[in-house]
């Protein structure tokens, strides 16, 4: 067993890859094994993964129901086992309100990433690769994104657009692009003017084939690692939002507006609020400690050795 | 002559990944008051041998030798404050890339005094006049106006003359020079050049010289040690390398163009797997 | 015969800088034409204003008897590569030697790309083992032998080489020069080099122009180098000094 473990092995780190598949899942290995060699960014991914997990299966998992409660009887029950978190102030299951929440916190992760970090990569590299006074127009508009604070501005955009989860995701993304296009364009710049980049403008590539197929993934890693490492204030902004009741609406279980709610009974049913608060907190560390074993593995400057 | 240094068996090992990766296999030479040569191409481990002896390797690299001393100075045994002092004191080193080696937020006179006041007890003034002189003395035409500029507002060649009147500021008496004009131009080479002439002449300082370059170093160095995988293959006077033995050193001569000469094609080195041995 | 390359006054300016001083030349079909100079003396500059690669301030480019506009069609790149200095630069860090190959191949929309690929690299003496490499993968010589693949796969009939040895240890200069010679030969290539090694440019090259601070100091041909019979100070100050160092009495 050990042998052929070893002859895989040695297969994706030959320095002789036979086709283009070898080469890059020898590649993708290297990283993975960079990856994996730091314990704490393994446990970030076991985080993630488990948070996957937990919303794809969430109606299996969950004990109650996360939106009707018993209010006769079941009103801020303390953690027992019927109710492992206890119940909230409608008599909901706490526990069952925080598995089905997950698929919101999923929901406002994925879709900011995939509006802001496009948004970002696009205005940053055609930034940095025109220049002149397109650069100057997009980097100041990125400049005026950046001057609020982002929940200030977060705020007055569901404050125009109206309170809602789908307002409080869009507010988050038009919030989040601006650093994302700050790094895109810094490593832009210290790749186009390499000698490989005008390799390929020598084979008479166009602008837009260089910047798409030959700078953008070189962008790409830093990008995720800082998008990764954002995750954790995207959440917090969202949850932010929740518990200002600007985000998702009751009755809802969004993590922040759970906090919100449980806020009145702080002292003497602490449970409520700080059930949630550790769930935001578990799925933000995970989401730190990846973001640095991401950094560590995608480092270009290190190559592949 | 008295002999400054001595190396035996000296062995560089770093570990890796995939296993130890020895870049220095048991070199040994002596040096006295001359111009020693290290030649040979890249991972040769020639640069290895020169950082060795400065104290410059890596933390997880390994150093062995039988003797590697200074001075009657035991290298392997000092401390690292002890080698600390040592270091730009008594022996210097100039690397190729003066931009790498010169402080950016500093201005070049500022980086040669505090060289000096590291090593020496000097007041202010004192230490400028110094600096002036060496800046002088490395053929810098005014040094008044370089000892106010930053490293980035003087040339290559200014900046590897700064390198080395910060280098010598303390009097070395070994001076390790890795390819310390390989960034420049061949007529700014022979400048400096003749600069750590003078002052191996003038001072009796000891020089190794580390290059890729076998015409240059011949034409240097007082004698030439040829070095290939780790190993040296040859050691002989520079003026008589055109004589040279092993067919590595050999290959390396011929194969370069030369002008005046048709070679088509120019013979090419055949590497023989037992010059590893 | 029309020249493949004429190039008639340019003068590049940077800002301020004056890099290219109103240098004119011209190298016949099939010829191998050296540039000398030291740092700043403009010859580089020169290669990458006919690769479209530095600002053209004035004077005029023509390529096979064609007058270059201010952008480079397309068709252009099918007659005129270059090979870059730097083996370490001048290769994608995050692509295999294949898909560098394809690059080119992809964009000028060849079909075959499968068998060109193949005999780029047989071309160049590096088998198909080298083929799904990636740069860091590679020793200086073969990244420098896949860059001269690269530049070849388009089928150019003009090479421009921006001293495609000095970052390469001596046996391996030799190497890629034997390479260089061979292709001219296979493939009736007019070479433009550019080189501060006056030995490599005579061995490389049948005329050559030497250069200073973005002017022309003189043209000579090969032979007149190693017979001395130069007639500027500057040329002969270079001669001298690539001989070595000559210790003072």
């Amino acid at each position: 067993m050990s042998d052929t473990v070893m002859t895989r092995r040695e297969w994706l780190l030959t320095d002789r890859p036979q086709s283009r598949l070898q080469a890059r899942l020898g590649r993708a290995y290297l990283t993975w094994s960079r990856f994996a060699a730091n314990k704490l960014a393994v446990i970030g991914l076991g985080i993630i993964l488990l948070l996957l997990f937990v919303a794809a299966v969430a109606p299996l998992l969950a004990p109650h129901s996360p939106y009707i409660g018993d209010l006769k009887n079941a009103r801020l029950l303390a953690p027992s086992a019927t109710n492992w978190l206890g119940t909230d102030d409608q008599g909901r299951d706490i526990l069952s309100r925080l598995i089905y929440g997950s698929r919101l916190t999923l929901q406002v992760i994925v879709l900011v990433a995939v509006i802001a970090a496009p948004i970002g990569l696009l205005v940053g590299t055609a930034a940095g690769y025109a220049g002149g006074w397109v650069d100057a127009v997009l980097m100041r508009i990125t400049d005026i994104f950046l001057a609020f604070p982002k929940l200030v501005l977060a705020l007055a955009f569901v404050a125009a657009l109206g309170p809602g989860i789908e307002n409080a995701i869009i507010a988050i993304a038009l919030t989040s692009w601006p650093p994302y296009a700050r790094i895109a364009r810094a490593e832009t710049l210290t790749v186009r003017n390499s000698d490989y980049i005008a390799a390929v403008k020598l084979m008479g590539a166009s602008p837009m084939r260089i910047v798409l197929r030959h700078i953008m993934p070189l962008c790409i890693s830093s990008l995720i690692v800082r998008v990764t490492l954002d995750m954790a204030g995207i959440i917090l902004t969202a949850a932010g939002l929740g518990f200002l009741g600007l985000g998702a609406q009751p009755p809802l279980p969004e993590w922040g507006a759970m906090i919100a709610s449980g806020r009145r009974f702080i002292l003497d049913q602490w449970w409520v609020a700080a059930a949630p608060g550790a769930a935001i907190l578990i799925v933000s560390l995970g989401f730190n400690l990846l973001g640095d074993g991401l950094r560590d593995a995608l480092d270009t400057r290190s190559g592949g050795q | 002559m008295s002999t400054l240094l001595h190396v035996e068996d000296l062995r560089v090992s770093f570990p890796t990944r995939t296993g130890v990766v020895e870049a220095v296999r048991g070199v040994s030479f002596a040096l006295g008051q001359e111009r020693l040569g290290i030649v040979g191409e890249s991972g040769s481990g020639k640069s290895q041998t020169g950082r060795a002896i400065m104290g410059l390797t890596p933390l997880q690299a390994e150093i062995k030798a039988r003797r590697l001393e200074f001075n009657g100075i035991d290298l392997l045994k000092a401390s690292a404050a002890e080698r600390r002092a040592l270091r730009g004191n008594r022996i210097a080193m100039i690397l190729q890339d003066p931009k790498y080696s010169l402080d950016p937020v500093m201005t070049i006179g500022r980086q040669i005094v505090e060289t000096l006041r590291t090593h020496e007890k000097v007041g202010k003034s004192e230490a400028r006049a110094r600096a002036l002189d060496m800046l002088a003395a490395v053929q810098i035409r005014d040094p008044k106006r370089v000892y106010d500029l930053y490293p980035h507002e003087v040339s290559g060649g200014m900046g590897q003359r700064a390198m080395i009147a910060m280098m010598l500021i303390a009097g070395p008496e070994l001076l390790i020079a890795d390819e310390p004009t390989s960034a420049l131009d061949v007529t700014v080479q022979l400048d400096i050049l003749r600069i750590l002439d003078r002052l191996v002449i003038d001072r009796g300082m000891g020089l190794i010289f580390i290059s890729h370059d076998l015409r240059l170093v011949s034409t240097f160095c007082d004698r030439v040690i040829v070095m290939y995988a780790g190993k040296i293959v040859e050691e002989l006077k520079a003026s008589e390398l055109s004589q040279a033995k092993h067919p590595y050193t050999q290959g390396l001569l011929n194969c370069m163009p030369k002008i005046g000469e048709n070679r088509h094609p120019l013979p090419v080195l055949d590497r023989q797997p037992e010059w590893l041995l | 015969m029309t020249p493949a390359l004429a190039i008639d006054k340019l003068r590049v300016v940077y800002d301020d800088f004056i890099a290219l001083k109103d240098v004119s030349l011209t190298v016949a079909q099939g010829e191998s034409f050296g540039l000398v100079g030291e740092s700043g003396s403009g010859k580089s500059t020169l290669l990458r204003a006919v690769a479209g690669l530095a600002p053209v301030t004035s004077g005029t480019i023509d390529v096979g008897g064609k007058r270059l506009g201010k952008t480079r069609e397309k068709e252009f790149y099918r007659q005129v590569q270059m090979v870059f200095q730097d083996p370490y630069g001048s290769l994608h860090p995050r692509q295999t030697v294949d898909r560098l190959l394809l690059e080119p191949l992809d964009i000028h929309g060849f079909a075959d790309t499968e068998k060109r690929i193949q005999r780029a690299l047989d071309e160049v003496g590096l088998g198909s083992g080298f083929r799904f490499r990636y740069s860091h993968q590679l020793s200086g010589g073969q990244r420098q032998r896949v860059a001269i693949a690269r530049a070849l796969i388009l089928e150019p009939s003009v090479l421009l080489l921006d001293e495609p040895t000095s970052a390469l240890d001596a046996s391996v200069q030799a190497e890629v020069l034997n390479l260089l010679e061979q292709i001219r030969r296979n493939r009736k290539l007019t070479f433009v080099m550019v080189s501060h090694d006056l030995g490599v440019i005579t061995h490389m090259c049948e005329r050559l122009m030497v250069m200073q601070t973005g002017e022309e100091v003189e043209r000579l041909e090969a032979g007149d180098l190693a017979s001395r019979k130069v007639t500027k100070d500057y040329t002969r100050n270079l001669l001298v000094a690539s001989e070595g160092f000559v210790r003072e009495p």
